[in-house]
């Protein structure tokens, strides 16, 4: 049993056991509510900068396996549990959740007070925090973590998106997309071409002109982690597609979308993390439970454009969840409708979007 | 109108009076005039405060449709009351009963029952919606049958339909198991069909809680993971919650089909409990059943979350959507979420198998616990050991159960864990233990349990730092991670040659202290308001104690045969009289089921072990004014003296006087001090001293171990050879406390008297004469308040010792004393220094919440003060008649003994007693015939009383059939009647006149103290059967006077508060 330690930036410090990789881990400390899905968490590249605690205790009964991955590899900075599993038991699983972290470099610590430290963020605020297993000194601890850089006016697609294009989804389908890769979840991949979709993935970087000339039915703005304000030069480009061809934006894509409508994003005290946020479509009035995962937030007084709807609202704390536009032919979500990890009630938006691009093209025909 | 369930039966519990309750509640808030009907007494629900109308009169179409045809309410709503609400719902809505009245049903209406409820339209429907269920066949005859298991093969699962708890059910794994569990399902069913079903013993069941509002949105409130795999029923299984091992993709996967199963059967608003199997191989699913409406998993997934199913249920039939619900405990938060836990929740089931000498105690789809405790801890192992020790099963944690002594060979001992391990049974957890204490292969254990890899790694952890704890120098180290293990101090000092009370304070030297955390919905992403706690060994503590006056009630602990919902009720009203008077109350339970457990009962709930650690930690923290002891039952009085030497304030009657009371010694001394009248006695610790206290007061002598409740281990003796082994048993129970000797009574009278007293104001609250003698424990008896042939001057008599002996013991409280007369003599069998059973009964009987006085009592009011200070005897009769579980053991004789074997009670109302009586069996399910065979066979001494009923139930137009000895004494007397056989002369005999239907009333009294084999087969024979069987003359008689007033047909409904208002 090797000793860990967990601390936050402001002195809050809990012992533990390490479990995954030698190491230290620098990030933002969130913590995630859903209680099944570690895995398609730590593969979520929205979680890049990002240390996760999970407020569930017991964590890796089921192992790990090679399917419910949300992307290559895990990305999370460090993993902070209650309780792992030694053991693991599921028809489907492969490895124990402690060996797949270490394979995959990930500093991880269990034996803490989870609840503890939930309710810290909870009522201080996202801070950042370490983990080592190796440097068991607070002070010393303190200072690198006091060193490290913040969540605000960070830039960190760069890290996570793709290099080249790549398509997904081969073989003869309705619609072509192109999906700007800010971190996106193979879930949003397997739900667009579960929709009907082939698609095309392209790098963070590329611009509007190139999207164009690709002459996609629609595009897609993807998940993806860090401040949102800092990437004013994909909102540029996005610009240059409102109007021009349907959009569909999830997460970061919804918050570029918002950003590229004239709108501004704010940071969440403590984010919104897990699979049971209600969120009402107020259109229908229906409520979808929902699967979140971000720390900005768009403000919809911001955006001064009246064609601009609000559609969707968290009634949790009323944050904006969703917006569309009265005219062109773009919507987005702040939530997660390609769950993984998370309830599957607002997979419909994907036939939203379809739908979008097939109304779309048959105005362009007339 | 909101249907209850009726009387507490296994499968059927009180969860059913905390859904009922909140509902009820619910309703009330929202400005809705509440109708009521349950014949349960002992419920909260049917205090006269949560409805408007509060009818306590038999759950049946008949009494149902009376109650509407009175009150004409606008809507019923059938899911609260468990299947029998259900049932009789659907039987009204048959009967056209709603539409003759105009009434709507809401929240699950007839059809989207029917779908749920009937197996074959169950199957069409989940087909249609492409889920998979095992493969199944339905039946409606032997012949069918037999046809259909050659194709599905053995073993296979045997489903009547419309029964509850799998009540006639069952899997066959031979063809002999087959043509019995064949017979019994055809016969139980409502509907007489049995679904034939493929069989998935073995894979993994979980069970989703689902919500639906009338704008079609779904949530989950829970998720249940059974640690005992398909096969053995979900309310007799170990089960965890959240699921442990289904990865997000499976449990989404689940949750998909759960949404679209309750949108497809039509459950418009509320609550809905789904029940898959999952393959551990390849993951195949299946589903099992649909429950469209509240039910036992529904409590305890709001227990374990924190969200009231019920509550929310009851507004959303009324129209809200959940949207517009806010979640009580965050405030801010609506309640249209999917509640996320930071803790694991294990219930136990209790069973009472001891109780039931001969029947079966293997487990299977037919349930047969009758009660459960819930832990909370943060992980599985904590949650797990802290369950172990709330059962009260004198298990302190994962205990070791088999002595390797009492085996000669190694082989031995491994074929007794073998065999443990493979049956399921009660006690399959301790052997699990002792498998891997033994060495046995965790695969083997796998295999021959079928229980997930997950959940016996977790018990190896426990087993295996349990040989670290034994093996190593005790640090502080080792002792904080016995405890954040779950591991008891108790279990810690016999692991380590210590004492439990040196653990203790070794615990507090070394600075490891509880911590409490919330209940919140949220895993605390908001902040909670409700304050309900568990403890676990972490860094943080989340308690604020408050510096108003506390007081702390100790509740009861699981349910079980003796000590079940009554008790409760009391704590229950403690918490609400307390309350009222300005009191912080602090409620401590486990029992999940209950009313008390509510998070809003009581200002604190502490889900905890009722033991003295758990219990003393939580006073360390809270320091309360006061803790109320004598409203539990029996667990938390036995706990008095452990928490009056931690200095802990008992309010209420004095430890001493509680000790007075429980002390055979002691009590004798202040009778003969009083010069009241006991059956003679002596109390014996070996068997030579049994011998001699025997033969002193003479045979047949009653032995029992003292400090039990419901009669344990007690038995009528009437020779020295059953002496003998009757002590060996009962220094089994008793412990370290004496056996009692007391002479038995024949033919004696029971009354039993629940009294209220301040120390200076003693008042009867109701005296109450039992129909059946004494002899048959007082909680299995019928009884009737006021006294239905006592004659005066005894009454005074008792009376008079009641207030003499309260006034000795000082009593503060409640007070329950059991009489036994005979020949005008008054002996006293017992005094019970605390609230007893009847309370609830006598409450509601005379109209004045004796709980609740009591309550204010112990914090120093006066019952001057509180205006209860002269006995009511009520204008009109009020009968508690007991309700038993024979049904889910085949074979096991029903007569009744010292021992108690009932699970609930009813109480009839109404005019004078024969009306009373009758409502009471009508209630209890008891259906006596206005026509039709009556069956008679009584013992030599019954045989001149018996001339007189036999010839009133001739009279009435009864054919009677009896054995040849009964024969004989009727025909002297100018009857009719047929001789038949008796069972070994071969058939027909009565067995088959009873399978054939052709006997509707069966009056047996045993032969003799031990039961000839034909009269248990009779007998048990009977209730399988559904035939109304009497076993004793004065039962017999009441019956009649019961039978009587049927044939008038002019049994009319009223509501408790028009009886209370004439008093
Ligand atoms: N096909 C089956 N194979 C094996 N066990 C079964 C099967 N169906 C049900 N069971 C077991 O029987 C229990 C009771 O069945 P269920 O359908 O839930 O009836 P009930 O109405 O009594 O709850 C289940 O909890 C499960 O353990
Ligand atoms: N001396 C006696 N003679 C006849 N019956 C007795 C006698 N003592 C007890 N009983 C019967 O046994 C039952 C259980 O005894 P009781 O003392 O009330 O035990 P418990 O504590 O279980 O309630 C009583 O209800 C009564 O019917
Ligand atoms: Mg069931
Ligand atoms: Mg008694």
């Amino acid at each position: 049993m090797k000793k860990a330690i967990l601390l936050l930036e402001d002195g809050f410090m809990l012992e533990g056991v390490s479990f995954g990789a030698e190491g230290e881990a620098l990030g933002e400390v969130v913590f995630n509510t859903s209680m099944t899905g570690y895995q398609e968490i730590l593969t979520d590249p929205s979680y890049k900068g990002q240390i996760v605690t999970m407020t569930y205790p017991l964590i890796g009964n089921y192992g790990a396996n090679d399917e419910d991955l949300e992307s290559a590899r895990p990305w999370v900075e460090g993993f902070v549990v209650k309780e792992r599993s030694r053991v693991y038991s599921n028809w489907r699983g492969r490895w124990p959740l402690a060996d797949y972290l270490a394979k995959h470099k990930i500093v991880a610590i269990e034996g803490v007070d989870t609840r503890a430290l939930t309710r810290r963020l909870r009522l201080s605020g996202a801070m950042r925090g370490i983990v080592s297993t190796l440097d068991l000194d607070k002070e010393s601890l303190l200072a690198k973590c006091l060193a490290s850089p913040g969540m605000i006016g960070r830039d960190l697609i760069k890290e996570v998106t793709c290099s080249y294009p790549y398509e997904w989804g081969a073989g003869k389908k309705e619609f072509s997309v192109v999906a700007f890769d800010f971190g996106i979840k193979y879930n949003s991949l397997r739900s667009l071409v579960k929709a009907g979709c082939c698609v095309k993935i392209v790098p963070a970087t590329t611009t509007a002109k190139d999207v164009l000339a690709l002459k996609p039915d629609g595009v897609f703005l993807s998940n993806g982690p860090g401040d949102p304000a800092a990437l004013s030069y994909v909102v540029d480009e996005i610009k240059g597609l409102i109007g021009r061809l349907p959009l569909f934006g999830i997460c970061l894509g919804h918050q570029l979308l918002a950003c590229a409508l004239g709108g501004k994003t704010y940071k969440l005290k403590y984010g919104h993390h897990g699979g049971n946020h209600p969120v009402m479509d107020l259109e229908t009035k229906k409520v979808e439970i929902t699967a979140q995962n971000h720390g900005f937030c768009v403000d919809m007084d911001s955006i001064k454009d009246k064609s601009v709807k609000l559609t969707h609202v968290n009634l949790y704390d009323k944050t904006t969840e969703g917006i569309r536009h009265k005219k062109l032919p773009l919507f987005c979500v702040q939530y997660h409708p390609e769950a993984g990890p998370g309830p599957h009630d607002a997979g419909y938006l994907f036939g939203r979007f379809t739908d979008m691009m097939r109304s779309h093209a048959k105005k362009k025909r007339h | 109108m909101i249907i209850g369930s009726g009387p507490i039966i296994i499968s059927q519990g009180c969860e059913f009076d905390y859904s009922g309750t909140q509902a009820c509640k619910a309703l009330k808030e929202e400005g809705y005039k509440v109708v009521l009907v349950n014949s349960n007494p002992a419920t909260i629900m049917t205090d006269p405060e949560f409805a408007d109308a509060t009818y306590i009169e038999p759950v049946t179409p008949e009494f149902v449709e009376k109650i509407i045809a009175k009150e004409r309410p606008d809507a019923l709503l059938p899911t609260m009351g468990g299947q029998t609400g259900l049932n009789v719902a659907v039987a009204i809505a048959k009967k056209g009963v709603l539409k003759k009245y105009g009434v709507e049903m809401i929240g699950a209406d007839r059809r989207a029952i029917e779908k749920a409820e009937d197996r074959h339209l169950f199957k069409k429907a989940m087909l249609k919606i492409g889920l998979d269920l095992p493969r199944s066949s339905n039946v409606k005859s032997k012949a069918g049958a037999r046809k259909a298991v050659a194709s599905l093969g053995l073993p296979i699962v045997i489903r009547p339909s419309f029964t509850l708890g799998g009540t006639g059910g069952g899997i066959a794994f031979n063809m002999q198991e087959f043509e019995d569990l064949i017979s019994r399902g055809l016969e139980c069913s409502m509907i007489h069909e049995v679904l034939l079903e493929e069989s998935v013993i073995g894979w993994k069941e979980f069970e989703l809680e689902v919500m639906r509002d009338r704008k079609d949105n779904v949530i989950i409130i829970c998720s249940i993971e059974n640690f005992d795999p398909m096969g053995v029923h979900t309310g007799d299984s170990i089960t965890v919650a959240p699921a442990q091992t289904l990865t997000d993709v499976e449990y989404q996967n689940m949750r998909d089909a759960a949404i679209r199963a309750i949108r497809e059967i039509g459950v418009d608003t509320g609550g809905c409990n789904v029940q898959f199997a999952i393959n551990p191989k390849n993951g195949r699913m299946v589903i099992i059943e649909i429950n469209p409406r509240v039910s036992r998993s529904s409590a305890l997934a709001s227990k374990a979350t924190g969200f009231p199913i019920a509550k929310i249920a009851a507004k959303l039939a009324v129209g809200y959507t959940l949207d517009e619900i806010p979640n009580d405990i965050t405030k801010e938060t609506p309640a249209s979420f999917e509640p996320v836990i930071d803790y694991c929740v294990v219930k136990i089931p209790r069973f009472t198998f001891e109780k039931f000498p001969g029947a079966d105690p293997r487990l299977g789809t037919s349930m047969k616990s009758v009660g459960e405790a819930m832990a909370i801890g943060r992980t599985f192992k904590e949650a797990l050991q802290k369950g172990l020790r709330s059962l009260e099963i004198k298990k302190s944690g994962l205990d070791s159960v088999v002595r390797e002594k009492d085996f000669d060979t190694r082989e031995h001992l491994m074929e007794h864990i073998t065999q443990k391990l493979e049956t399921p049974n009660d006690v399959r957890i301790f052997y699990i233990g002792d498998a891997l204490r033994q060495g046995m292969p965790l695969e083997q254990i796998q295999s021959l349990t079928a229980i997930d890899a997950w959940f016996l790694e977790n018990i190896r952890d426990i087993v295996d730092f349990e040989a670290i704890l034994k093996n190593s120098k005790m640090t502080k180290e080792l002792l904080r991670r016995a405890k954040e293990l779950g591991f008891s101090d108790k279990q810690i000092a016999g692991l380590t040659n210590s004492t439990e009370d040196e653990i203790t304070s070794l615990r507090s030297a070394s600075g490891i202290v509880t911590t409490y955390k919330l209940v919140d919905t949220c895993a605390a992403e908001f902040e909670a308001y409700t304050p309900y706690f568990y403890s676990t060994y972490e860094t943080e503590d989340e308690v604020r104690v408050s510096d108003k006056k506390k007081v702390m009630i100790l509740g009861g602990g699981p349910n079980r045969i003796g000590q079940g919902i009554e008790f409760d009720y009391c704590c229950v009203h403690a918490s609400f009289a307390l309350k009222e008077i300005g009191c912080e109350t602090i409620m401590v339970n486990c029992n999940p089921e209950t009313v008390s457990t509510d998070y809003d009962t009581s200002d604190k709930l502490y889900f905890e072990p009722m033991t003295k650690e758990d219990v003393l930690n939580i006073i360390s923290k809270e320091k309360p004014w006061g803790v109320i002891v004598q409203l539990g039952g029996q667990t938390p009085l036995n706990l008095t003296l452990s928490l009056q030497k931690a200095g802990v304030n008992i309010i209420g009657t004095s430890p001493e006087s509680i000790d007075i009371a429980e002390d055979r010694e002691k009590f004798k001394n202040m009778l003969d001090k009083l010069k009241l009248r006991q059956p003679p006695n002596g109390t014996a610790r070996t068997f030579d001293e049994a011998k001699a206290v025997a033969s002193r007061i003479g045979y047949p002598v009653l032995v029992r171990p003292s400090y039990v409740l419901g009669g344990r281990a007690m038995e009528i003796v009437y020779d020295e050879d059953t002496l003998e082994k009757f002590i060996v048993e009962a220094s089994k129970v008793s412990g370290e406390h004496p056996i009692l000797i007391d002479k038995f009574l024949e033919d004696a009278i029971e009354v039993d008297v629940d009294m209220i007293a301040d120390g200076e104001t003693f008042v009867v609250a109701g005296i109450l004469e039992h129909i059946e003698e004494a002899g048959i424990h007082s909680g299995d008896s019928a009884m009737v308040l006021p006294p239905y042939s006592l004659g005066e001057s005894v009454i005074d008599k008792i009376r008079q010792a009641t207030v003499a002996m309260a006034k000795e013991l000082k009593v503060v409280g409640l007070m329950n004393v059991q009489y036994a007369v005979r020949d005008n003599k008054v002996y006293i069998l017992e005094v019970n220094p605390r609230a007893s059973r009847t309370v609830p009964f006598v409450s509601k009987a005379i109209g004045v919440p004796l709980a609740k006085l009591a309550a204010k009592v112990m914090a120093g009011m006066k019952l001057k003060d509180l205006g209860f200070t002269k006995e009511i005897i009520p204008e009109y009769s009020s009968v508690k008649e007991s309700v038993f579980p024979f049904n889910r053991f085949p074979g096991v004789d029903i007569m009744l003994g010292p021992e108690m074997k009932s699970t609930g009670e009813v109480m009839g109302i109404d005019e004078d007693f024969g009306r009373a009586y009758i409502k009471s069996q009508l209630a209890a399910g008891q259906n006596l015939p206005v026509k039709g065979n009556v069956f008679i066979s009584v013992r030599d001494k019954d045989k001149r009383s018996i001339i007189f009923i036999a010839k009133r139930l001739f009279d009435l137009g009864f054919g009677v059939v009896a054995t040849g000895g009964t024969a004989k004494a009727l025909k002297k007397s100018g009857m009719e009647v047929r001789t038949l056989k008796k069972v070994y002369e071969g058939g027909p005999n009565i067995l088959d006149y009873i399978k054939d239907g052709k006997i509707n009333l069966i009056i047996n009294t045993p032969s003799g103290r031990i039961p000839r084999e034909d009269e248990v087969k009779i007998r048990s024979t009977a209730i399988m059967h559904g035939v109304p069987c009497i076993t004793t003359i004065s039962g017999a008689q009441a019956s009649v006077n019961g039978i009587e007033v049927l044939l008038k047909k002019d049994l009319d409904v009223k509501s408790l508060q028009a009886y209370h208002s004439r008093k």
